[in-house]
């Protein structure tokens, strides 16, 4: 295999997950938290189809393909509840929708 | 010659994940952050082509760059621009600790990666130049992991059901409001 080892790619998809974990911890606007969960998946995703590569079989980039599926209904239904939370005229922060009814 | 070039690439596409990433996380606008993450899905796309998975890395720029974040961006140009300022007035004990816990989290992830694969995973086996293509990935779908491929059909049907009843019951309140 030309370039560089597997254990780079590993390397980078470490990152992108801890940088994904970062957001969703440190904001507080949902879309935000929404856009750095896709991060993290996106990290899972690359460890995924490296691994798929280092076993030299395709499952691997079959079940990125089924994450990828998820992920984008994920984001209707999170987008959908934002935009619900919106009309309803409460404050766009994770910290102060902390009521399940009020 | 060959190998220089695909070095290049990957560093250069590497390092356009990491600093759109980082870029999503710290922006103030989410308009920014979201095209931010066009770019990190962009520079993704091509790390899994030099990882030779064609098709996901069509699939990724048609879905999620092509999909998902026009969705996005449509939601952030309705809802306006209010997000909060994830760095500003200085290091408060939730920023340093959330900071530490994605350190901990990566360190904990490289850590068990190294201790469980690290001396076989230098080795990637040669492959057939139909590895990742459309053909093989299709093919896989619909023997191997054919009951995957239908519960995914479900979860989109599922998610399509639930997009359209969260927007018509926010409907209903705007109107009774």
């Amino acid at each position: 295999m030309k370039g560089p080892d597997l254990t780079w790619y590993l390397a980078v998809a470490a990152f992108l997950f801890a940088i994904g974990a970062l957001g969703v911890m440190l904001r507080r606007s949902p879309l935000i938290v929404l856009l750095s969960l896709e991060i993290m998946l996106n990290g899972a995703n690359l460890a995924l189809i490296t691994f798929s590569r280092h076993h030299g079989q395709l499952d691997g980039q079959v079940f990125a393909l089924a994450v990828m599926a998820v992920a984008a209904s994920e984001v209707v239904v999170g987008l959908g509840l934002i935009v619900a939370v919106n009309r309803r005229k409460l404050e766009l922060d994770v910290d102060k929708l902390s009521t399940l009814r009020g | 010659m060959g190998n220089v070039v695909v070095w290049f690439v990957w560093f250069v596409a590497a390092f356009a994940c990491l600093g759109s990433g980082a870029a999503v996380v710290s922006f103030s606008n989410p308009f920014y952050s979201a095209l931010a993450l066009i770019g990190n899905l962009g520079s993704l796309a091509v790390l899994y082509l030099l990882l030779s998975a064609e098709f996901v890395a069509a699939a990724q720029v048609l879905v999620y760059a092509g999909a998902v974040m026009v969705m996005f961006l449509f939601v952030i140009a309705y809802l306006g621009r209010h997000a909060d300022a994830p760095w500003a007035g200085g290091p408060s004990w939730q920023v340093l600790s959330a900071v530490a816990a994605a350190g901990a989290l990566m360190i904990e992830i490289i850590v068990v990666i190294g201790l469980k694969a690290s001396g076989r995973l230098s080795d990637a086996p040669d492959v057939a130049s139909s590895f990742g293509s459309p053909r093989e990935v299709g093919k896989l779908f619909l023997t191997d992991h054919l009951l995957a491929f239908e519960i995914t059909s479900i979860v989109l049907l599922a998610a399509a059901v639930g997009g359209v009843v969260l927007g018509s019951h926010a409907r209903d309140e705007a109107e009774a409001q």
